[in-house]
């Protein structure tokens, strides 16, 4: 072997193996969890955005907060403010689920899950993916998940909100399973924001001289333990938010009714 | 203690091959590598198979075992069946020469295209004063040991031989980034590493970490960082601007 | 066939190869590097400890003297004066300089390299990265390679108009023309074609001879190639006796016995115990080295924290003496059940202390012997390490008896003295890697015509002799029955009968080794590829068996048990092997070793000195203390 001889074409080949993988473990089943996880989560969000029952005072569903729109009830407006106007008559959801949504859809873990559980690019390690051919993030429109850095700004500020409302059941309500469930929520959410990627990068991953930066370099510490769980907290906080969502509608519907719920 | 073990090992050269079957004697303790070296002493002596250190340290012995990507002298027998029929085959990605042994000059062709370490002028060996700190995110990516796993598991080549020119491969995209973190290296790699390095196909499946036998975090540590660090450069509008204004201001 | 003409051609690339290469490329000389395996994987990489160098940065006190002196203690005063003083004042250089290259060495508070403690060094001396250090030495030396191609490129338009690297490529021959080197003519192992480099001048760096020995450390390449090459060029050897056995391998399980357990383990707390529970090294401590160890563990322990005020703990005497500890301990039947002895760290510093210093020990055990180090002891017995023994050569540029013929590292003779202290090997590749590229460089522009290679004809047929052979022996047999022999009759301790059963064995196994047949083709055939290796084991087994068998007392990495103790006498006489053009006969000569100069024989203390000299030798040192 040497770097650089030219070598006849005949020996250029690579080992002719004909299936697609020799693995023998379960492969397909991450990826197929992972698949009717996210599946589930669609259905849910999408069920969700027209559901008109989202505030049973003081919760308001998460996917639904802060709520903008004149349509919303009094209570759940968020610090009382409605900037749209009567003009807008589409569910209030929708006038802010793209943020969390966005970040959730360029972060850097669910990039990874669903590249290998929908687009099977690939299904798994060392398992041959479909497509003839394979050009990643180098152009539109999967080069727009640069962006995800402003998806995060603005996710952090939707997981202020989150706290926000779990922070006003906790003074309304303080009893209620709800409160708690949404403060689980919270948490999770904010576990799961700031041990981002591109938060990890901006506390001082950019940096080359962490010695001269100390405490920028602690912030990248904490960042950095958060963001060896990512995986872990995207999981949580994805259902975490899904049943704080539903349990608040389900308060809200009067399906859930015992004291202190 | 030993049992009989079936093993498929695929044989040939220049890719034209198969798999051969053996049954093949296994003791306690050993590992992969181990029993290809018993078959070469007593059933197939011609049978090729690079190795070196026998200890994880050298990343020579990287094989295909059930289809998994793993270094033979790391992979235990004891992590099989007795009865499970263990297949080995040569790195996919790359050219085979013979049996298991593949040419991964690629590599080394990829390895010659990153620019080198660049320290400024001024400073002279001796001079070097780095914080522990500061080096502990390169030295990760200096534990690599080399044996090409990650370069061999990655879709973006394995399934997609028309990419290689474009794309340098995991191990080397670590290295633009363990260069790029450097305390003292003055060279600019972002630009590079996006326009002819080929971070872009990256989709950050992680699989180069799944099989790093050194556990480097490759995707996390080196490969999204490094993205991160293209987007400041390319991507993001913000520090564009502000970088302009501020280089104004100086 | 494949013809290549060369300034210098550089036989193997590890450290020493490479330094070697960049240097010769740096002084402007056309490099070949050629070796076994892919580039970057050499034997150099299982060094675990670090580098050692005297740059004091730990404990200002350090310097060369300090050093020097520690070289030569640690090799009992056989060592070659000249390349001890060499080797101590130059390493901070050489290790400075790979930082500029872009070595991330482990930092102490202030910023600088850190060092850490080794065994027989008198100060904290070792630069290291965890317990990586070889593999960031070759991995530096690599990328420089690297670097000078990419210079050469944006020069010539050609990365390999002064530096290429042959890898997996195999030396067979060297090619002379009358006395002197001319070139050397190996096959490509992946092809099994040929192929003849011509060049004036040529540099070996071939590492050791473990894979004579059953129980090694080293790797499959250590199969003393560029000894027997030297050898059969006409070169001489010296100090083949003195073979390092480190006292830490693993013997547990089977298929990696002999694979290295650092020394770090022991320098960072690591405590032997053998099968009672007992910390046994305190009953080994010789007499020469009473007044630098602790007696008792109380001290010990304290030496890891408060190191100016306490002795050291006898785990970090130096690997020969730890070594025979380990032996006979296991010999009186005092080991553990698998035959070695009890390594723990795990009862002596907390487990997350133990991953972030040894990591690859951590990762070693878990993955090759599922022991979990942080929880349990480790087994460790002695393994064949190192061969301090190699080819003769000047200290200033590393050239050989034979006009061209450099050699450097492990390869070479003459440094280590009887027995090398860990953490000099790294320095020793780097600091005689650079001269003896130098001196290549400097011999070639000394050179008015260019030789021209003869007895290529010859070394094609002998290398192609086992493919022609049907029904022959198996070459893995022949290999078996050498290591097994080399492992009982020439071990750790010797005698004079084991040893001369051990020649006669090997008598027959060169007439068998002549015999072997490999079959398949020559496409990356690894029976052949052993067949060819086997007459090179066999020449080195025959001059370390044949030395051994001579030197009728005991030091350093020669111990005998019919000769147990260090004579002064032999101390003055070095052992050169030379052999017969056809290798067919190996001769072994003693030789008086000069006197040490006397400004450094100053640096030490005529009590210690009167350990190891003769009265004679004792007298020149009163005259030279008395003339200052």
């Amino acid at each position: 072997m040497t770097q650089t001889t030219a070598e006849s074409a005949t020996r250029k080949q690579r080992a002719q193996i004909r299936v697609r993988t020799l693995r023998t473990d379960r492969w397909w089943l991450a990826p197929a969890f992972t698949f009717a996880g996210l599946l589930l989560f669609l259905i849910y969000g999408f069920w969700a955005i027209f559901d008109k029952t989202y505030f049973a005072d003081p919760y308001i569903a998460p996917f639904t907060s802060p709520c903008l729109a004149t349509s919303c009830p009094e209570g759940a407006r968020f610090l009382g403010l409605a900037p749209f106007g009567d003009w807008y008559t589409l569910p209030p959801g929708i006038l802010i689920l793209g943020l969390p949504g966005g970040f959730r859809l360029t972060c850097y873990y669910y990039r990874k899950a669903y590249y290998r559980s929908f687009w099977l690019s690939p299904p798994a390690c060392a398992v041959a993916e479909p497509h003839g051919r394979y050009t990643g993030e180098t152009r539109l429109p999967l080069i727009l998940q640069n962006i995800h850095r402003y998806f995060f700004y603005f996710a952090v500020i939707v997981g202020l909100i989150l706290t926000y409302d779990a922070v006003l059941a906790l003074v309304h309500k303080p009893a209620g399973l709800g409160t708690w469930i949404l403060v689980v929520n919270a948490a999770l959410i904010l576990c799961y924001t700031f041990g981002c990627h591109s938060c990890r990068h901006i506390t001082a991953g950019r940096l080359n001289h962490f010695s001269k930066h100390p405490l920028r370099y602690r912030w990248w510490t904490l960042v950095s333990r958060l963001n060896a769980r990512h995986q872990q907290f995207a999981w949580a906080s994805l259902f975490s938010v899904m049943i704080a969502d539903l349990y608040v509608r389900l308060v809200a519907k009067g399906v859930i009714n015992f004291p202190f719920a | 203690m030993g049992y009989k073990a079936k093993f498929r090992v695929w044989r040939g050269e220049g890719g034209e091959g198969r798999l051969e079957d053996f049954t093949v004697e296994v003791n306690e303790g050993e590992v992969v590598l181990d029993v290809i070296h018993r078959l070469q002493a007593t059933q197939a002596p011609d049978l090729a198979v690079r190795w070196n250190c026998k200890a994880g340290k050298c990343g020579s012995c990287s094989m295909e075992i059930n289809g998994k990507p793993r270094l033979g002298c790391m992979t235990r027998m004891s992590t099989f069946d007795e009865d499970e029929t263990i297949t080995v085959t040569p790195l996919r990605t790359f050219p085979v020469i013979k049996d298991l042994v593949t040419d991964v000059s690629f590599n080394y062709r990829k390895a010659r295209e990153i620019p080198s370490f660049t320290p400024p002028a001024d400073v002279k060996p001796g001079e070097y004063r780095m914080q522990q700190v500061d080096v502990e995110r390169s030295q990760e990516f200096r534990k690599c040991i080399e044996c090409f796993l990650c370069q061999n598991v990655c879709h973006v080549i394995r399934d997609h031989e028309e990419n290689k020119p474009n794309f340098a491969g995991p191990r080397y995209l670590m290295r633009i980034a363990e260069l790029d973190m450097h305390p003292y290296d003055v060279a600019d790699r972002k630009e590079l590493a996006q326009e002819v390095h080929g971070l872009g196909y990256c989709n950050i499946t992680k699989c180069c970490t799944e099989v790093c036998p050194e556990h480097i975090k490759i995707t996390d540590n080196a490969l999204i960082p490094m993205k991160e660090r293209v987007v400041d450069k390319k991507y993001d509008p913000l520090v564009w601007l502000g970088s302009k204004i501020f280089k104004r201001q100086r | 066939m494949e013809r290549h003409e060369y300034d210098v051609v550089v036989i193997g690339a590890g450290g020493a190869g490479l330094r070697a290469a960049i240097e010769a490329r740096q002084q402007g000389k056309r490099t070949a590097i050629v070796c076994k395996s892919l580039f970057g994987k050499a034997h150099t990489v299982m060094a675990e400890g670090g580098a050692a160098a005297a740059m004091g940065n730990v404990n200002p006190n350090d310097n060369w003297m300090v050093h020097f002196r520690d070289t030569m203690r640690g090799g009992k005063f056989l060592n070659n004066w000249r390349m001890a003083e060499l080797h101590a004042k130059e390493a901070p250089d050489r290790v400075w300089e790979l930082e500029a290259w872009g070595a991330l060495f482990d930092r102490t508070k202030d910023g600088k390299i850190s060092q850490r403690n080794f065994g027989g060094h008198e100060y904290p001396r070792l630069a290291h990265v965890g317990d990586r250090t070889g593999l960031e030495l070759i991995r530096t030396l690599q990328q420089r390679v690297v670097a000078l191609q990419q210079e050469d490129e944006k020069l010539h338009g050609d990365p390999e108009a002064y530096i290429k690297v042959f890898a997996e490529c195999t030396i067979t021959r060297l090619l002379k023309d009358g006395d002197a080197i001319a070139g050397a003519f190996g096959y490509w192992r992946e092809t099994g074609d040929f192929i003849v480099f011509e060049a004036p001048a040529v540099v070996l760096a071939t590492g050791g001879i473990g894979k004579s020995y059953v129980v090694t450390s080293n790797s499959w390449e250590y199969t003393g190639d560029g000894h027997a090459l030297a050898l059969l060029a006409g070169a001489k050897l010296i100090n083949m006796e003195f073979i390092q056995f480190h006292p830490t391998g693993m013997v547990w399980p089977p298929s990696v016995r002999g694979i290295l357990v650092t020394e770090s383990v022991r320098g960072d707390g690591g405590v032997l115990r053998n099968s009672e529970g007992r910390r046994f090294m305190f009953d080994y401590i010789p007499d020469v080295f009473k007044d630098k160890y602790a007696t008792t563990e109380e001290e010990a322990d304290r030496w890891y924290t408060d190191q100016a005020n306490n002795r050291r703990p006898p785990e970090l005497l130096p690997r020969d003496e730890v070594a025979r500890a380990i032996n006979a301990e296991v010999k009186a039947g005092r080991g553990s059940p698998q035959g070695g002895v009890y390594l723990d760290v795990s009862t002596r510093l907390p487990a997350a202390e133990i991953i972030k210093r040894l990591p690859s020990m951590h990762h070693q055990f878990k993955e090759l012997a599922d022991v979990d180090i942080t929880k349990e002891p480790m087994q460790v017995g002695p393994t064949c390490h190192y061969i301090m023994g190699g080819v003769e050569v000047d200290a200033d540029t590393g050239a050989a008896s034979v006009p061209g013929l450099f050699a450097a590292g492990e390869v070479s003779g003459g440094m280590h003295g009887s027995n090398r202290l860990g953490g000099n090997s790294l320095s020793d590749l780097l600091v005689f890697g650079r001269r003896a590229g130098a001196g290549a460089a400097a011999y070639v522009d000394s050179l008015t015509t260019r030789p021209k290679p003869t007895g290529i004809e010859e070394a094609k047929a002998e290398a192609l002799a086992p493919l022609q052979r049907t029904g022959g022996e198996n070459p893995y047999e022949v290999h078996h029955e050498l290591q097994r022999t080399m492992n009982d009759l020439v071990g750790i301790i010797r005698k004079a009968e084991e040893m001369s059963e051990a020649l006669q064995v090997i008598e027959k196994l060169k007439e068998r080794a002549k015999n072997c047949a490999s079959t398949g083709s020559r496409i990356y055939n690894p029976g052949w590829h052993l067949a060819l290796d086997l007459r090179n084991m066999l020449l080195v087994s025959e001059c370390v068996a044949k030395a051994a068998l001579m030197r009728e007392e005991s030091r350093g990495g020669h111990t005998r048990d019919d000769f147990p103790t260090m004579s002064p006498e032999w101390r003055r006489k070095l052992l050169v092997c030379s052999a017969t053009p056809d290798g067919t006969s190996i001769t072994v000569e003693e030789k008086i070793q000069p006197s040490m100069r006397s400004d450094l024989i100053r640096l030490f203390e005529r009590s210690e000195l009167e350990k190891y000299l003769t009265e004679e030798e004792l007298a020149e040192y009163d005259a030279a203390v008395k003339e200052s």
